[in-house]
């Protein structure tokens, strides 16, 4: 989950990283009030998912009430890339004498937290790392261990932090792990992380991206979740407890198993189709959440035909079949569905469908005679529908910076 | 031989006494399993359908001689039940559960990994299964058969389904080994590989695959110096849209690198063919099989 960056910056601060006084406004008024009571000169600061903010005009510098009303009133409700502004953060306008960048990244592969520091903040620290890779110091930490004061000297001296800064650098970044651990973090990235002109460290901006499978034991950050930037029907999937992700084309797709359902995509779209969407219904599916993931499937417009690709294990293929029939008394879907059943009760399950004998929908026995069954009742129910598999070709360009890499990649 | 479990595993399931846990210690056992015992803290004394239970996993291996334990604990208890196995001597922990916080997985991971006598497999992974010898975990058993294909996957239905089209192939299996779609997995694709590659009764390996992290490239390498056996290779993903998580932690695509396509560079360049479809990965290895008897 990732949050806002003023929620960033309160997480920082409840840890002791210096960020700069500030307050949440979803109203011009509200942010007039929060900037008289901050002081002139203030920032008024966009808060959205979504990088590009300061080229959107989504950060403006207020020398007083005027000029902070004014972008206030321009701010909210602005359009970012597609998505609305609802919030502003106004902050102390900061004294910035040099920009550093810091990050600590959940490293899958070494299996360590690594943490990043650079004196070259303030810009895409991707095309940092690609222009120069030598000035961003890193170092992985041992999760056993922890953060030491080594550590934070390795890493300042690493990356020729001015002297006098080294110890409140140091002992930010030594803050900053601690955030990571107890918030239970797979990103924290600091950037710029400023220097003033009277020589004071701190946070002026906040990324966090916290997990998901923690949440139950910070249940004050759970209730940070941002359903701004959500697409209405994964919102509602995640709310019925399914993985459902959003795709282009017109095949929709429900698997069990993560794994087999990328496969199902894979297979659809190598026979010619376009999947709408991503939807593991999970292990041990109950009947009723199968006929929650239709109702997810079919809100989606695009959709000209749906498969059901199913290999129980812990799933029992009779409940999916007694989902699909509920689904169908329910929702009465109009557009045609493709059932392979396969695994754990999978006769008892065909036997159901075929007693219920529902409406358009076509058994298939195997993954390839179904998807390709799919994808030509898919083709017939549109005009010009996109067939062409969207296959992502990636560039083969490699860095090691993991997840905030992977963030600026997004735009950020 | 088999890997992993075989006709001496002696298993303790932690959690025992919980709906799955009793279900699946119980198909196990059907199965042929040797399920010595089980663990419940303050069920110590109980047995489920003449599996004795304990409090504590020492007393179980003190009382039962239990060598492999199994852990289907919920989430928020699973990292300290792994870590207990550990502690109590278990030479091997299974570790079914979904959805353990990362950060509790990547103590548990770094504290076992200093411990050379202990190896974890999981969490969130289907188990291992040996067929004709021993089940542990949740994998659909009668869709296997005993053989030579040595089967090591990130995620639980695709190995089914890819196993059943080796099956439909006519090939039978070594082991099966789910190694789970966490970001912190405790056994890799190159641990399970190696291991293969030194079962004498395994002569094929087949490596399922999917996007995110780097672990198919750095077993790619590894097959490159190490394996003499040969791989045919599965990656899921190839139409996963980059920056969505795609149902495992795991399964995310970051950027470029960890894409379907850079994953099957990677192991093409080193000369392990890739499969496009599951039923393409059973024709190269029946292609594969064929030239090893010609």
């Amino acid at each position: 989950m990732d949050l806002l960056e003023y929620q960033g910056k309160q997480l920082f601060a409840r840890h002791g990283v210096p960020v700069p006084s500030g307050a949440p406004a979803t109203t011009v008024e509200e942010a007039v009030a929060a900037a008289d009571e901050i002081g002139y000169p203030c920032v008024v600061k966009a808060q959205v998912q979504i990088g590009g903010r300061g080229k959107a005009g989504g950060i403006q510098v207020a020398k007083d009430r005027t000029e902070a009303e004014a972008h206030a009133n321009a701010i909210i409700g602005m359009d970012i890339r597609g998505l609305t502004v609802h919030e502003v953060w106004i902050e102390a306008a900061s004294d910035i004498a040099a920009e550093y960048y810091a990050s600590i990244v959940f490293d899958r592969a070494a299996k360590r937290p690594l943490v990043l520091l650079s004196t070259q903040g303030g810009m895409d620290i991707e095309e940092v790392a690609d222009r120069d890779p030598q000035a961003i110091a890193r170092l992985h930490v041992d999760p056993l261990l922890g953060f030491q004061d080594f550590h934070a000297r390795r890493l300042t001296f690493e990356a020729g932090v001015d002297a006098d800064v080294v110890r409140p650098i140091g002992a930010l970044l030594t803050r900053l792990y601690a955030a990571f651990v107890a918030e239970e973090a797979m990103l924290v990235e600091v950037n710029p992380l400023i220097v003033t002109g009277d020589r004071q460290v701190m946070a002026l901006d906040a990324k966090v991206t916290l997990d998901d499978s923690s949440l139950f034991r910070h249940p004050d950050n759970a209730g940070l979740r941002s359903t701004d930037g959500e697409d209405p029907q994964e919102r509602m999937a995640r709310e019925r407890g399914l993985t459902y992700v959003k795709l282009d084309g017109n095949v929709g797709i429900l698997g069990n198993g993560a794994g087999l359902v990328m496969s199902t995509l894979d297979v659809v779209a190598q026979a010619g189709g376009s999947p709408a969407n991503f939807l593991d219904a999970g292990g041990g599916s109950k009947a009723e959440a199968i006929t929650s993931a239709v109702e997810v499937i079919l809100s989606n417009d695009n959709v000209t035909a749906v498969l059901f690709n199913i290999f129980g294990g812990i799933t029992r293929c009779d409940e999916v079949a007694r989902g699909l029939i509920e689904a169908f008394r329910q929702v009465e879907p109009d557009v045609p569905f493709v059932v392979r059943l396969d695994g754990t009760n999978d006769a008892e399950g065909r036997a159901l469908l075929a007693e219920a004998d529902l409406p358009n929908v076509h058994a298939e026995s195997t993954m390839l005679d179904a998807a390709r069954r799919v994808v030509e009742l898919a083709g017939a129910g549109t005009d010009g529908a996109p067939t062409s598999p969207t296959v992502p070709v990636g560039e083969g360009r490699e860095t090691d910076l993991g997840a905030a890499d992977a963030r600026r990649e997004a735009g950020e | 031989m088999s890997i992993l479990v075989g006709t001496d595993t002696k298993l303790c399931v932690s959690g025992i006494t919980g709906r799955e846990g009793t279900f699946h210690a119980m198909n196990n056992r059907r199965y042929g399993t040797a399920v010595v015992s089980g663990v419940t803290p303050g069920k110590g004394g109980q047995d489920v359908e003449g599996v004795p239970v304990f409090d504590t996993l020492h007393d179980a291996i003190a009382e039962t001689g239990a060598n492999t334990a199994m852990i289907f604990v919920p989430p928020r208890f699973a990292a300290d039940s792994i870590l207990e196995a550990e502690d109590a001597g278990i030479e091997l922990i299974i570790a079914i559960t979904e959805g353990i916080p990362a950060h509790d997985e990547l103590r548990v991971y770094n504290h076992i990994a200093r411990n050379p006598d202990v190896r974890l497999v999981g969490p969130n992974c289907p188990g291992i299964l040996s067929p004709g010898k021993a089940n542990v975990g949740i994998i659909p058993a009668s869709f296997f058969s005993e053989g030579n294909v040595g089967v090591v996957s990130r995620s639980g239905t695709l190995t089914y389904q890819i196993g059943n089209e080796l099956a439909q192939a006519g090939f039978g299996n070594s082991t099966i080994v789910g190694i789970g779609g966490d970001p912190v997995p405790g056994s890799s694709f190159v641990d399970v590989i190696a291991l293969f590659e030194a079962d004498p009764e395994t002569e094929l390996i087949v490596m399922a695959g999917e996007i995110g992290g780097s672990a198919e490239e750095e077993a790619a390498e590894f097959i490159a110096e190490h394996v003499s056996k040969p791989v045919v290779a599965y990656i899921a993903g190839f139409t996963a849209p980059p920056g969505k998580t795609m149902g495992h932690a795991g399964a995310i695509v970051s950027g470029t690198a960890g894409t379907a396509v850079a994953k099957q560079e990677a192991l093409e360049a080193r000369g392990v063919r890739v499969g496009r479809t599951p039923t393409e990965v059973a024709q190269i290895a029946a292609e594969i099989a064929g030239a090893l008897k010609a």
